[in-house]
């Protein structure tokens, strides 16, 4: 496990600059920032860990526990409120019986918010990994959840 | 004629015949996020199995985004020598019909076809640009948008790409700054400070590096013009930064975009390295002496980095914390050194200018407030989409002739995202221009427009967006810290129905408390949501606070879910669809819902009314005030 890390790392400079790159890079990798990556990070990047948790735990899109196999994405930006998108995030906290921000029990799902997919002309809208749909109602959702294993 | 000149000229040639004269036709898809979210990929694996399947000869294109998203996905075709014709919301099942049509048979499918891009009539298809939508804008900005392929710069090339950035290389710098104030163009990117003096005063800071930086980190939600921009039209933004980046001086350019908008971020790279490719960057760009290198950084989810000096932060790698000004970034921005930071929209617009010459863009827009602006026109309104109006538009003519009206009965307009203001029917003449917004309580902001309707509760969108601000509050400054997350307990208790007559005045106390006292735009606009809410819809506040009701019935806790007897006719599907077993009754015969045990979960409402059977026989409605 190291020893993959240390590729990522190479590939970026070693200036306190590259640090959301770096950050980007671990988590695009391993899906998440573990104890062990910030310990290393930290050495690579002369910056202490306490810095380096500071500046990650700022930032929305960095996460410090493991993925589950498929995320959802629930659009919370206005278009999306104003359309009843809370009414969606709401079935689903309901549904997997998690809150936002956290993963079910059996790894399947990750629940999580996000201001705006910027696809607000065809609100309400989430997305499964890596694909939006569009339109979305709670009957249609239900539906949804069934083709992700 | 040197290397670019040549590839200037074939580019043309190329985009003229279409196909270097293979009488091919092209089949254009948009593909921005939108139109994939629509299902536009599966539309291009439709049309490419049938092009083989029939032994075909054309080509698939992916284009951005051309506006009217309401009409996603929008497919068009084009045969050499005619008219480029669209076809909209085309499905797995009309798509055979167009092809079979226009692309075997070749006559257009006049009864799908929504409109052509030619200049005389063209069987009985009406002009696209002649489209009630289309009609009253100004395309200056997303002149190219949905129109060329975003991923190949010889198109961009072939309608005058980068011939404002070599007519800049052949001016001075200081001619430049001339040029852009001449124009009279401001800040796209909410504030509307004019651009030429942010330049000035950066030009004539001492330091030998100096920085561009293209914001293009979109955050409000609502707002969805630049990553359009972006994702239809790279090379026009990219063009924009050379131009800034030589008006200012600067050697190194850094678009800061957010790590949400994946397909702008892939389309930027790829102009990017076409652009080096075709000598517009890099060392002594096209032997001007002028050196300019651009580079990514994506943004990892934090609002408050769409302030300048939080976005500085962000890039050097620290927390996205704003820092109080002077100095401003044209003096000391990133690491030290000079930086200027536009929005995509001034980026995007600059090519224009400068291809025109300033007396052209200065006929647009009225005095003071010159040119055009980009909305992302959303929320209850029946078209939907992309827009580019000159500035001095009404709200009326935005909502009523371009955006077709509203869904229901109009409540209100919301321009400037989380930092603007509600604004409600009476201002509906207003023109949408800086200092007219502002005087009204509200921003120009970066170009959201949210129309609410009658079924738009206003306290509870007062909430939701004093919410998000609060969430995403940096923490640094009290006001904006402890006195945001006051005003949303406060929202909070009121959408609950437990709200008291004290808690307006206590709303704009805070409200005002805050814009005068928080450190960065973030916390100086967060309560104008609030503000204008109870400045314009202030008895919609106190019906909720006295007799705890919420006429658009969408505050959960003073609503209920009822059968209409008289209606149903006891199908079940509603008893199937209820997660908590509220509703019961035998097939036939109307339902019973028991209050208790409803969650409000919406399931059965929705399957109600999509049945055409039943059809409405379930309704939300306000509650009985409680004793």
């Amino acid at each position: 496990m190291p020893k993959k890390i240390d590729a990522i790392l190479t590939q970026y400079g070693r200036k306190q600059d590259e640090l959301i790159p770096v950050l980007q890079g671990v988590q695009k990798e391993y899906g998440y920032i573990s104890p062990d990556s910030v310990s290393m990070i930290s050495r690579y990047l002369r910056i202490s860990e306490n810095q380096i948790f500071g500046v990650s735990s700022f930032y929305a899109q960095f996460r410090f526990t493991e993925p589950g196999r498929h995320s959802i994405k629930v659009c919370l930006g206005t278009a999306c409120h104003v359309q009843g998108g809370a009414t969606l995030l709401d079935m689903l906290e309901r549904g997997l019986a998690v809150e936002c921000g956290e993963t079910t029990p059996d790894k399947r799902f990750d629940l999580e918010r996000v201001a705006c997919l910027g696809c607000c002309a065809l609100s309400p809208v989430v997305q499964m990994d890596q694909d939006i749909y569009s339109r979305m109602t709670v009957n249609k959702l239900t539906e949804l959840l069934k083709i992700y294993e | 004629m040197n290397k670019l000149e040549k590839r200037i000229e074939t580019a043309k040639k190329k985009w003229e015949t279409l196909d270097e004269g293979n009488k091919e036709p092209v089949i254009y898809v948009g593909a921005a996020s939108c139109g994939r979210a629509a299902g536009a990929l599966d539309l291009i694996a439709g049309i490419n199995n049938f092009i083989n399947e029939n032994n075909i000869k054309a080509r698939v294109v992916e284009v951005g985004c051309i506006g009217p998203c309401y009409l996603e996905p929008l497919v068009d075709i084009r045969f050499p020598g005619q008219p480029r014709v669209s076809y909209n919301n085309v499905t797995v099942k009309t798509l055979p019909m167009i092809l079979k049509s226009h692309l075997m048979e070749g006559v257009p499918h006049a009864k799908l076809a929504l409109g052509h891009f030619g200049t005389n009539t063209f069987y009985d298809i009406p002009r696209f640009f002649d489209l009630p939508m289309l009609k009253p804008q100004v395309r200056i900005v997303l002149r190219n948008c949905g129109f060329i392929d975003p991923e190949d710069i010889d198109q961009y090339l072939a309608l005058d790409g980068y011939q404002g950035f070599l007519k800049a290389l052949k001016a001075s710098p200081e001619d430049v700054i001339g040029v852009v104030r001449q124009a009279g163009l401001r800040g796209r990117g909410g504030a509307g400070f004019p651009t030429f003096k942010k330049w000035t005063v950066c030009r004539a800071a001492p330091g030998e590096k100096k920085y561009l930086i293209c914001n293009a980190d979109e955050g409000d939600p609502g707002a969805f013009m630049n990553r359009s921009l972006i994702e239809s039209d790279p090379h026009a933004v990219l063009e924009g930064m050379l131009i800034a980046g030589y008006a200012i001086g600067a050697q190194k350019g850094i678009v800061y975009i957010r790590a949400e908008y994946p397909l702008a971020i892939e389309r930027l790279k790829t102009a990017i390295h076409k652009m080096k490719e075709y000598g517009l960057l890099g060392k002594n760009i096209q032997g001007s002496g002028f050196s300019f290198d651009i580079k990514i950084k994506e943004g990892a989810g934090a609002f408050v980095c769409g302030e300048e000096t939080a976005l500085i932060g962000s890039i050097e790698g620290k927390r996205g914390m704003p820092r109080s000004r002077p100095p401003f970034p044209a003096i000391s921005g990133l690491f030290g050194s000079p930086t200027i930071i536009n929005n995509v929209e001034t980026l995007g617009t600059l090519p224009n200018i400068l291809r025109n010459g300033a007396e052209w863009y200065s006929k647009f827009g009225k005095e003071g407030n010159r040119g055009t602006k980009t909305f992302s026109l959303v929320g209850k309104i029946r078209r939907p989409g992309l827009i580019e109006v000159q500035l001095g538009t009404t709200l009326r003519e935005i909502i009523f002739e371009i955006g077709g009206g509203v869904q229901k009965t109009f409540k209100a307009i919301q321009t400037g995202g989380p930092s603007g203001g509600c604004l409600s029917e009476e201002f509906l003449d207003l023109p949408v221009d800086y200092e007219s917004l502002a005087s009204a309580g509200s921003i120009m902001g970066s170009g959201g427009l949210i129309i609410m309707d009658e079924d738009t509760c206003i306290v509870d969108v007062a909430k939701y967006f004093l919410d998000f601000t609060q969430k995403e509050s940096c923490g640094k400054c009290v006001p904006c810290r402890v006195g945001t997350r006051h005003m949303v307990e406060i929202l909070d208790r009121i959408t609950h129905g437990e709200g008291n007559p004290e808690d307006l005045l206590a709303l704009r106390t805070l409200g005002d408390t805050i814009k005068k006292g928080a450190l960065c735009g973030l916390g100086q606009t967060a309560p104008n949501p609030v503000l204008t809410t109870l400045r314009y819809f202030r008895n919609e506040y106190l019906e909720h606070i006295k007799d705890q009701r919420c006429r658009a019935t969408v505050c959960k806790d003073l609503i209920e879910y009822r059968v209409i007897k008289e209606k149903c006719t006891g199908c079940q599907s509603c008893v199937r669809a209820c997660p908590t077993g509220a509703i019961s009754g035998p097939r036939s015969e109307p339902h019973n819902l028991d209050v208790s045990k409803c969650i409000k979960c919406r399931s059965c409402y929705e399957i109600c009314r999509f049945d055409a059977i039943a059809g409405d026989a379930i309704v939300i409605r306000t509650a009985e005030k409680r004793s």
